[in-house]
């Protein structure tokens, strides 16, 4: 995962309250076997009209945010499906960083997992990154997560919360699983303890439980 | 030792290894794959070369994209192909086992899992599927993960966990006639709204939700993502016990009853302090219709269909708006005056046994409304299909115009060709309404099992609990 320290890019506005995932990546593009490629197809039923043709009302096909890598959002961004083709796609279009209220937690967990920054800020801050984005062609924001803090350079300045272990995976991409691997020990010993509760495991025996046609009860 | 949810019981039970300031690992019991979201991990762990450490535990069935007409021809879908093959390929690489499109216990993942006896009380849960709070419903901590998380489950058997904040969502007294699981789910969405539960765990508890059967419970607890939280559980209670025995993957004699023992620790202690409380009375609940674009958007069906100028939140008076424009409502609009172009009754939301049972009833003797386009039944699993016909169901079904199909995730989310068109209008007993969620354009109004029964009927959504002689109301 590319580490995230520190990102200043064009901010692309996407003014609309809990935006779902399905909006993200539609079911057609859940067939593949990628985690790259996505970026073609983010917001594809609102991006294009028939025949792939960019649709000149939606918002990142405006020319002044062509090139932007920080989204301003709404509430509760990134609700519903868990697909992780969302945070992909995003990443691969090239934002690397969104600004919202709020965020639906998979969504929101997901992003870590892929080198993007969820910063969460207040309403009143939110409202004021949309006017400031509408306002001036090619707004541009800073994104510092060392410092927790978004700036512009007209003095804005607004310091935000994120989890220390998740800010400290983030600024140096570490990869998860490596580092539960760490404790391999203390999952072996867990497991020795567990795996003597008699009412977890026993059940689990595959080879006599075939896959035969009567296998649930009737009721 | 002080008082602790049923939550909190579970949580503590699978810690494995908890520092101040950091995520906890916790282990998992049981891992649920499908076709659509693992093939990713599984490239992740072979690229890294990691290994699956306790396949035993993991269970992988084909479900999104799965034709739910004749399965034994060839999958045209060439990417939907290549995702079987990829499921298959892996299972049969890393010892999982696989309930394959032809296998007589295929289903969806979040029936087949309790079907069969893998979901367990006290059990933690994951699957790469945010239905997977389905599972809840028996006592067990369950909730829905990335693909990233997946492969993280492959090779480790854990996960890294923020402890979750509870809300007691309490059911008073008992359902009124026709108003059914979903509909109280649904109530509670409305309510809260869908960010309601975010960072929540739900636990479903009051009069009205102990009455409720195994399917019921499973109906509520799938749709707590829709509330905004991961997962939702009911304390596992004799309803469940009775549910849990004799089921393939649950243990017998003795050490079943070794098993109930254990179960019947995990009810939230008396006393347990919840972060957050909801109560709704049961008394005042009724069918509900979703008029717009989130299950959030829902109202009773004897109601109309909002005017967005009455939100006093711009920000929702916006949604309202918009919602209305992408589903062709004016409003005003009475619910019951909504025509409809198909109706689906299926996902893993409303497609057991129970859910069928109930919608044949109002079906039997009558016949789908000629406006309708199509009505489809889409058992949850093939043994739901299997145990449905040989009551019959299926010749009822057909009988009233239905199609009976082969089990799936099918129209809810339209990845194989069960699909709205642009335009086209639904009732639906699957749980997302989004935009396109059922097909490009399609616009999805979700309901119960019985009240899209009687929507395919009259063509039309209709107040169920005005059809008296309709016992088939749960």
């Amino acid at each position: 995962m590319e580490p995230f320290i520190k990102h200043t890019g064009v901010v692309a506005p996407l003014d609309r309250v809990n935006v779902d995932t399905d909006q993200m990546v539609p079911k057609q593009f859940l067939k593949l076997q990628t985690r790259q490629g996505y970026g073609r197809v983010l917001f594809y039923d609102w991006r294009y009209l028939p025949g792939e043709k960019p649709n000149p009302e939606f918002v990142l096909n405006a020319p002044r945010y062509k090139g932007a890598s920080v989204i301003v959002a709404r509430a509760n961004f990134g609700c519903g499906s868990s697909r992780e083709h969302a945070p992909w796609a995003i990443l691969d279009y090239g934002f690397r960083a969104i600004l919202a209220p709020s965020y639906a937690d998979i969504f929101y967990n997901n992003c870590f997992k892929n080198g993007i920054l969820p910063v969460t800020l207040s309403n009143e801050q939110i409202d004021e990154l949309f006017a400031r984005t509408e306002k001036r062609e090619g707004y541009r924001v800073t994104v510092d997560l060392e410092h927790q803090v978004v700036t512009d350079d007209q003095g804005l300045r607004y310091s935000f919360e994120v989890d220390p272990f998740r800010r400290d995976c983030l600024l140096k991409g570490l990869d998860d699983i490596g580092l539960t691997l760490v404790h391999e020990p203390r999952i072996s010993s867990f497991e020795a303890k567990y795996l003597k509760h008699p009412a977890m495991y026993e059940a689990v025996d595959v080879k006599h439980h075939s896959d035969s046609p009567q296998s649930a009860r009737h009721n | 030792m002080a008082a602790r949810t049923l939550y909190e019981k579970i949580w503590d039970a699978h810690v494995v290894r908890e520092e101040p300031g950091q995520p906890t690992l916790i282990y998992i019991d049981r891992h649920l794959i499908h076709e659509g979201t693992s093939p990713q991990a599984f490239a992740g762990l072979k690229a890294a070369g990691r290994k699956v450490r306790r396949p035993e535990l993991t269970f992988a069935a084909m479900d999104h994209s799965v034709s739910t007409k004749n399965r034994l021809l060839p999958v045209l879908d060439a990417d939907a192909r290549g995702q079987f093959e990829a499921l298959e390929r892996n299972c049969a690489e890393t010892g999982v086992h696989l309930f394959d499109m032809n296998s007589k216990n295929q289903g969806i993942v979040h029936v087949i899992g309790p079907e069969l006896g893998i979901t367990q009380p006290g059990q933690t849960i994951v699957c790469g599927d945010s239905h997977t709070s389905t599972h809840g419903a028996f006592g067990a901590l369950a909730f829905g993960i990335g693909t990233s998380e997946i492969e993280h489950v492959l090779a480790t058997q854990c996960l890294t966990q923020f402890k979750s904040k509870t809300m007691k969502v309490e059911i008073t007294g008992k359902r009124p006639h026709g108003v059914t699981a979903k509909d109280i789910i649904l109530a509670v969405i409305g309510k809260i709204g869908i960010a309601g539960g975010n960072g929540h765990v739900f636990e479903y508890t009051g009069e009205a939700v102990r009455g409720l059967s195994m399917e019921g419970r499973m109906t509520m607890c799938n749709m707590s993502i829709e509330g905004g939280a991961r997962a939702g559980m009911v304390a596992p209670d004799e309803t469940t016990f009775k549910y849990m025995e004799g089921r393939p993957f649950v243990p017998r004699g003795r050490e079943f009853q070794a098993a109930v023992d254990f179960w019947q620790t995990l009810p939230s202690d008396t006393g347990a302090v919840y972060d957050d409380t909801l109560t709704l009375h049961a008394r005042d609940l009724a069918p509900m219709v979703t008029w717009g674009t989130n299950p959030g958007m829902v109202t009773q069906v004897s109601d109309r269909v909002p005017d967005p100028a009455s939100f006093s939140d711009p920000v929702d008076r916006e949604a309202a708006t918009r919602a209305l424009v992408y589903m062709d409502l004016k409003p005003g609009t009475a619910m019951e005056d909504i025509s409809l172009d198909r109706v689906f009754i299926g996902s893993c939301t409303n497609s057991r046994l129970e859910d069928l049972r109930a919608a044949a009833k109002v079906v039997e003797g009558r016949h789908v409304a000629k406006s309708l386009k199509q009505a489809l039944v889409v058992p949850g699993s093939r043994v739901v299909k299997a145990e449905a016909e040989a009551e019959g169901l299926d010749k009822v079904f057909v009988a009233a115009g239905f199609e009976w199909r082969d089990a799936g995730c099918s129209m809810c989310i339209g990845m194989n060709d069960d699909v709205l068109l642009s335009g086209e209008r639904s009732a639906s007993t699957s749980n997302r309404n989004f935009e396109g969620r059922q097909g490009k354009g399609g616009r999805t109004h979700l309901v119960s099992p019985v009240m899209a029964a009687a929507a395919a009927i009259e063509g039309h959504f209709v107040d169920i609990r005005k059809w008296n002689n309709v016992d088939g109301v749960e």
